[in-house]
């Protein structure tokens, strides 16, 4: 284990900092204040910051429709996420891009796909850039295994893996694809197995253990800026709230209600990750400080968000082009 | 001094470097090549690169502008956009204008909605190139001329140049706009010669028409490798005293209207080519501007010549009598004079 004190906190730190976030929208969608549909990250935070915690900050990410955890994960500001969240003109993406869209450029995202898979490309561009460029940047490629069946998929691993590109395809395997499970949608199990036709190292990681995840993919991370090529990592994890918040999906539950409870309650990877912490000598108190700082952050993000002032209609041209060209953009650009 | 005569006077003012006698497929070639040599940022991607690469048309560039790629149209779209989002500026060569429909969710979905779903934090300068090879016994899965969909997409240029100065100048000046544009060439104007700047600067400006021939009479909006067929119309009816001005809008979005209603203006009738299927085309769209627009204008109803709404069939005799023609060019302005 190469994290030292102030790594492993400030890994739990931006765990808890996903979790009370998500927590946090729910009274807000409730009272009216965040239009359109949240996919919360629940449940896979360890998947995620663990992948993280092994970028630089000029690494480049690309994310899902689930894209509330990615930004905070690589360590967004929360603000400018809950404004988006309420489509708020100081929103990351001044109201333009909501829920499914968080993507921050100033923590290395290039885009938060709500098309299943488009980010593949994206993230694959990115490693071309930066091996064209000849910096030792890498890209980090964030996908679920519903991405996993996208033609997209497979033509951006394999021109990756011809040409060696520094990035790391990371998939958040969830097990359902909304309610379509891996069993029902996948000739096998293992997403990583299909590393093999590619040439390319596959990687199966348990998603709720931060450490783990953080460690294979840090693995990834330095073969990619050596110049070896990309690393297929999957890492099973598990989404504790419905597909959307507040969806209501009729007739016979598509997965257990037992298999729920038994990961809420055995398998979160916060209580899992603090447990690592108290194990490694960490007291009580430095981590009771996090939560409560955490908890502090979401609170000044809700009100920063609640307080900021709405876009005027007006302004629905403001960036469109970079150069527009007779285009009724009112803002400079 | 004729408004186009004007216009060509200012284009060339700037213009000292010598000129070359180019057709428009070379002129493309040299296009990409002088921008790949300017800015080491400037890669080529696209399926059998190498074939021109080996031939050397692409001269000394790096070794790491050049990347022929898999069949994987859609993904290698989405890849240049990740690029231009981190620095580089590429240039896609999709080949034929059909295979542009698998890419179209990288193109449509990201390419043109990441600036704005971002609000503005990314930057896409890529370029998309295709060639649309109609009336080449191809069949409708070769044969397409796709652009009104991409007019239809908010957030791309839409650039169809028909001469090799007009390709040459505008696919640079698509190379260097921060926004990502989407080229449509027609392979019939591919033997068409004329003389071409060898400036390396020399542009030709995204969003600005071209007046090909002036005239008083009748307006003809001719779109892509329809020029040649329009300008053949002009001068056969000129021989019948009938003074037809041709306009190659160039660029299809941003498109500049103004200079197609000033003519109007003048004229009174508008005629518009356009190789593309007749519903909801670049001809319907210039239409429905102008009646909203330059109504008063009009002393007679505007026609459109266009390929009409069906698959276009391999074999030949067919096909051939589907495009619009000069026959049906001076058919359409005949009805209206």
């Amino acid at each position: 284990m190469n994290l030292n004190k102030d790594q492993q906190l400030e890994m739990y730190r931006r765990m808890q900092r996903i979790r009370q976030f998500e927590e946090a929208i729910r009274p807000q969608m409730e009272e009216g204040n965040i239009p359109g549909v949240c996919h919360t990250s629940c449940g896979q935070e360890a998947a995620i910051v663990g992948a993280c915690m092994a970028l630089r900050d000029d690494d480049s990410m690309t994310g899902t429709h689930r894209s509330h955890g990615h930004p905070i994960g690589k360590g967004a500001n929360l603000n400018g996420l809950m404004a988006e969240l309420m489509g708020k003109t100081t929103g990351i993406c001044k109201g333009r891009g909501g829920s499914m869209h968080l993507a921050d450029s100033s923590v290395g995202i290039v885009g938060e796909s709500s098309i299943v898979g488009g980010g593949i490309p994206l993230a694959t561009g990115c490693g071309l850039s930066a091996h064209v460029r000849g910096t030792d940047q890498v890209s980090l490629c964030f996908f679920g295994d519903g991405a996993s069946n996208q033609g997209t998929f497979h033509e951006s691993i394999n021109m990756a893996a011809v040409w060696k590109l520094p990035v790391i395809y990371f998939c958040e395997n969830n097990l359902y694809a909304l309610s379509t499970s891996v069993a029902q949608s996948h000739g096998q199990p293992d997403i990583a197995k299909r590393a093999v036709g590619y040439g390319i190292p596959g990687v199966i990681v348990d998603g709720q253990d931060a450490h783990a995840v953080y460690e294979v993919t840090r693995t990834a991370v330095e073969r990619a800026r050596r110049g070896d090529g990309p690393t297929l990592i999957e890492a099973k994890t598990y989404r504790f709230d419905e597909h959307e918040a507040g969806l209501h999906i009729p007739g016979d539950p598509y997965r257990p209600t037992e298999e729920v409870e038994d990961y809420k309650k055995n398998r979160d990877p916060l209580v899992l990750y603090k447990n690592t912490l108290q194990d490694s000598g960490i007291n009580d108190t430095e981590i009771t400080t996090v939560e409560q700082s955490v908890q502090q952050v979401v609170a000044e993000a809700i009100a920063f968000a609640l307080e900021s002032p709405l876009p005027e209609p007006g302004d629905v041209y403001d960036y469109m082009f970079s150069n527009p060209i007779n285009y009724p953009a009112k803002t400079p650009v | 001094m004729s408004e186009a005569h004007t216009q060509k006077a200012l284009e060339l003012a700037t213009d000292t470097h010598p000129h070359k006698m180019s057709n428009y497929i070379n002129a493309i070639v040299a296009a990409e090549t002088e921008e790949l040599e300017r800015d080491e940022n400037v890669i080529l991607i696209g399926e059998d690169l190498a074939v021109y690469g080996a031939s050397g048309a692409f001269g000394a560039v790096g070794a790491k502008q050049i990347w022929g790629a898999p069949i994987s149209e859609n993904s290698f779209c989405g890849m240049a956009v990740g690029a231009a989002m981190t620095g580089l500026r590429p240039i896609v060569d999709l080949s034929i204008a059909s295979f542009m429909y698998l890419a179209s969710d990288q193109i449509i979905n990201q390419a043109s909605k990441l600036r704005y779903m971002t609000g503005g934090q990314m930057q896409v300068p890529v370029v998309f190139r295709c060639v649309m090879f109609h009336n080449s016994s191809v069949a409708a899965q070769h044969s397409d001329r796709p652009y009104p969909l991409y007019m239809n997409a908010p957030g791309l240029k839409v650039l169809a140049p028909s001469t090799p100065v007009d390709a040459k100048g505008l696919l640079k000046s698509a190379v260097r706009d921060d926004d990502p544009v989407v080229i449509f060439e027609d392979s019939s104007l591919w033997p068409s010669k004329e003389l071409v700047s060898t400036d390396p600067d020399y542009l030709i400006p995204i969003g600005k028409a071209a007046i090909k021939k002036a005239g008083h009479d009748v307006t003809l909006v001719s779109i892509s490798g329809c020029l040649p067929h329009a300008m053949a119309a002009a001068d056969a009816l000129e021989k019948e005293g009938i003074s037809v001005e041709v306009i190659d809008p160039r660029t299809l979005v941003p498109l500049d209207k103004n200079t197609i209603i000033r003519s109007v203006a003048k004229t009174g009738r508008l005629v518009i080519a356009d190789f593309a299927n007749r519903t909801c085309n670049a001809a319907s769209e210039i239409a429905a501007i102008v009646v909203e627009e330059a109504f008063e204008s009009l002393k007679k109803p505007i026609q459109r010549v266009t390929t009409p709404d069906v698959h276009i069939p391999f074999s030949p005799i067919m096909e051939k009598p589907l495009y619009p023609n000069k026959e049906r060019m001076i058919a359409a302005i005949k009805k209206i004079l």
